[in-house]
């Protein structure tokens, strides 16, 4: 039950600020409904039982890449921007698209709820107070079976740094 | 726990909610966060499967995707304000040098 209350407020909270962030015309509006979006979806991580990935949502997301965001908005000066079109020219025929991908992929999940064996599965999850530790459990996976895709999360960082440091550089 | 079916509704909405920004919108910043959303959406699934058959390896893969969301957020930044010394514009439709 109060599971129920707390998914169905937090996922409120995510779409009504997802749909704000893709209308607001000011970028600045777009970044903060994009925070609340993130923060909700933490929210939803922690009723999932997952401790870890909502810290590491709060901190990494909200802490990292909306300042970064932010940051690049401050730079870029948007006043001119905000008062030009805000939707491209194709905006009927793409709207029309996504909705017909959300028409078809909702009907799939709708429709294979029905079929015993071969749709979506409901299986009995664990009873939450019988999960082990989230963090522990977190880091046996990633630095036993994941090490080598971790390893290769790294490079893959150093390589998007060195890649920003240099774009975002002054040419001399 | 609910239904495996409400999350993955949840991740549906906020997955088309970020197509529809990618899609529509001008400004090559907003789109940046529409992308953001695409992955959290992503997330949202691979944390209520993990969740569901109580095994650990779907918030790995979710921790591998937030930090590839960090990775592209900050190249893509990059990108956008070399662009925007060059060209004065952050709007996707003047980005037209390639075209003819």
């Amino acid at each position: 039950m109060l599971d129920q209350a707390i998914f169905y407020l937090f996922a409120g909270v995510a779409v009504v600020s997802a749909i704000l962030t893709v209308t607001r015309r000011n970028a600045v509006h777009s970044a903060i409904f994009l925070i609340t979006a993130l923060l909700a979806t933490a929210g939803i991580f922690l009723e999932l039982r997952a401790e870890f990935l909502f810290i590491v949502q709060i901190i990494l997301y909200v802490g990292g890449i909306m300042v970064l965001f932010v940051f690049v908005i401050m730079l870029v000066n948007l006043d001119v921007a905000v008062r030009q079109l805000q939707f491209a020219r194709q905006k009927w025929v793409g709207l029309l698209i996504s909705l017909a991908l959300a028409a078809q992929v909702g009907l799939m999940l709708w429709s294979s709820r029905k079929i015993p064996g071969q749709g979506v599965p409901v299986l009995n999850a664990v009873p939450a107070d019988k999960l082990p530790p989230n963090s522990e459990e977190v880091a046996k996976s990633l630095f036993s079976s994941y090490l080598l895709p971790f390893e290769i999360a790294s490079v893959l960082l150093l390589v998007a740094m060195i890649g920003a440091v240099v774009m975002a550089k002054k040419r001399t | 726990m609910l239904p495996i079916g409400h999350y993955l509704f949840l991740g549906l909405a906020l997955f088309i909610i970020g197509a529809i920004g990618v899609v529509t919108r001008r400004n090559v910043i907003v789109i940046l966060m529409s992308i953001e959303l695409i992955l959290n959406a992503v997330n949202i699934n691979l944390v209520a499967f993990s969740r569901l058959y109580g095994d650990v390896a779907g918030q790995v893969f979710a921790l591998f995707i937030i930090a590839d969301a960090a990775a592209e957020a900050a190249v893509g930044l990059g990108i956008i304000i070399a662009f925007f010394r060059n060209r004065e514009t952050v709007l996707e439709d003047e980005m037209d040098l390639l075209k003819w």
